[in-house]
């Protein structure tokens, strides 16, 4: 019998984190994360948790802590933000092409400056290549699920790589919400004990992780980390699918809402895609046929689920939360017209929306389902991407 | 998925590498030769050599072979030209970018 509780985002993946009792957890706070090595800590002080916790003077250091525990054999996690997760960007490269299956929680938050503590997805999205998956909730409960999962699905044999467990700050990351909890046991049975193939302490294996690699083998070495990341797709689906059988709730790359006959959508992630849930519902009482596509895995990238769902659709919105300077649109608005170039005829256009924490509302993404509408019969396309409700 | 080679090689596809390149093998740096790093070699000239061996111990990279007491030609798969041992041999039985 499930759990249920009221609780916030961090508070949900802290209990997730405690119910795992990882080996080891190493972090340096940061607004909006900081609750959850806060709340670890308070655990293992209690006497619930057994984990190591490790108390690092920076993120480059919490990352190159967990760098080395998970090398050592132990099941590594941690936690950071924006200017934080920035800090470690050197060793995200290091931890993913050692293929060490570390988990982080990721509460996104935009990345200064300005200076701003508020939630946009700017500081994952400059980490996009690094190598790690990137799985984001659109509340708490999905906060929750999402990090459970991904401690599976990086330790898989197929993919070995780290994993970004993200969720909106603030708005996921603090606000309470009612949920359902798994028993601590039936986490600890779904994630298995770490038994990794290969460590340092090991005694009866000889083992040097993370040699200096020259040209005639780096090449080749990529390609293997390229291939794990193309499989962890199925690895995601078959999880997803596990954890379902287990809690009633299953998981996949996107998520499709009325999308059956819808002819306009958007593209979206995180906790925005519960606001465009209810303009679309507006829009479909207003009789615009609207659909909405959650994007969940931003890596791997879901390119064939997002070309399945838009095959039928007339005009697409491409929602970034984040802005990448390329003149050009944001990094979701990028890959996807990559992945649907060619294969799709459905208008598109981008759009930078809600970056610094901007509020965005219902009446927001109405209208971007407006122009949307506006497209099909102009049969047009803006010549450039768009920002939402901007005050000009 | 791996295979735990002990003779990593250039000819192997990406398929038979260990993930990130892990080593499972310990005291194998002889087989890294890092001898074509080097742009000036030094040159043992036997002849004058009066087997005094103060350039063994000066050599950063172990390149300076001794069998039964006696010091042998230069290790050229690892000698990178750093040209101590000729600035150490008293008796000009080493030349260096000559």
């Amino acid at each position: 019998m499930a759990i249920r509780d009221r609780l916030s985002g961090n508070e949900a993946v802290s209990i997730a984190i405690k119910q795992i009792n990882p080996d080891v957890v190493a972090a340096f706070p940061i607004t909006p994360s900081t609750e959850i090595p806060q709340f670890i800590s308070q655990f293992i002080a209690n006497g619930e948790m057994t984990t190591v916790f490790v108390p690092v003077e920076s993120e480059h250091s919490s990352m190159s802590a967990c760098v080395g525990s998970e090398a050592a054999g132990a099941r590594s996690m941690t936690a950071t933000s924006s200017c934080g997760l920035a800090y470690m960007h050197e060793m995200l490269y290091i931890a993913a092409s050692n293929r060490l299956p570390i988990v982080m929680a990721v509460v996104n938050r935009a990345l200064s400056g300005p200076i701003n503590i508020n939630n946009d997805h700017s500081d994952s999205m400059g980490s996009r290549d690094a190598g790690w998956l990137q799985i984001y909730a659109e509340n708490a409960q999905e906060a929750y699920d999402n990090f459970i999962q991904c401690v599976r699905i990086a330790e898989h044999k197929d993919v070995l790589l780290p994993v970004m467990a993200c969720q909106d700050g603030f708005i996921t990351s603090h606000a309470v919400e009612r949920m359902e909890l798994l028993e601590a046991e039936k986490v600890k049975a779904f994630v298995g004990e770490y038994k990794p193939e290969h460590y340092l302490l090991n005694p009866d294996e000889i083992l040097a992780v993370g040699p200096y690699d020259i040209p005639q083998y780096y090449m080749e070495h990529k390609k293997a980390q390229a291939v794990a990341i193309e499989k962890a797709r199925q690895v995601i689906l078959e999880i997803g699918k596990e954890y379902g059988q287990l809690t009633g709730r299953s998981y996949g790359m996107i998520e499709e809402y009325k999308m059956e006959d819808a002819e306009v959508a958007m593209l979206i992630i995180g906790s925005s895609a519960g606001t465009a849930k209810e303009a679309c519902d507006e829009m479909r009482a207003a009789g615009v046929k609207a659909g909405v596509i959650k994007l969940r895995v931003f890596r791997p990238f879901p390119a064939e689920d997002i070309l399945k769902a838009v095959k039928n659709l007339k005009a697409l919105a491409i929602m970034d939360k984040t802005e990448s300077f390329s003149a050009n649109g944001g990094p979701l608005g990028a890959e996807t017209k990559a992945a649907l170039y060619g294969k799709c005829n459905a208008l598109t256009v981008d759009y930078i929306y809600g970056i610094g924490g901007r509020d965005v509302k219902v009446e927001d993404l109405k209208s971007v389902y407006d122009k949307l509408t506006e497209m099909v019969k102009t049969g047009k396309a803006p010549d450039s991407y768009q920002y939402l409700a901007i005050r000009e | 998925m791996e295979n735990k080679m002990r003779n990593i090689n250039p000819t192997n596809k990406w398929q038979d590498l260990t993930p990130g390149g892990m080593i499972f093998a310990s005291g194998n740096s002889e087989e890294f030769r890092t001898g074509d790093w080097r742009t000036i070699s030094p040159k043992f000239i036997e002849e004058k050599c009066k087997q005094c061996l103060l350039c063994v111990p000066v050599c950063p990279d172990m390149s300076i072979p001794v069998v039964n007491g006696k010091r042998t030609d230069f290790d050229f798969d690892h000698c990178k030209g750093c040209g101590i041992c000729a600035k150490a041999c008293p008796f000009g039985a080493i030349t260096f970018g000559e």
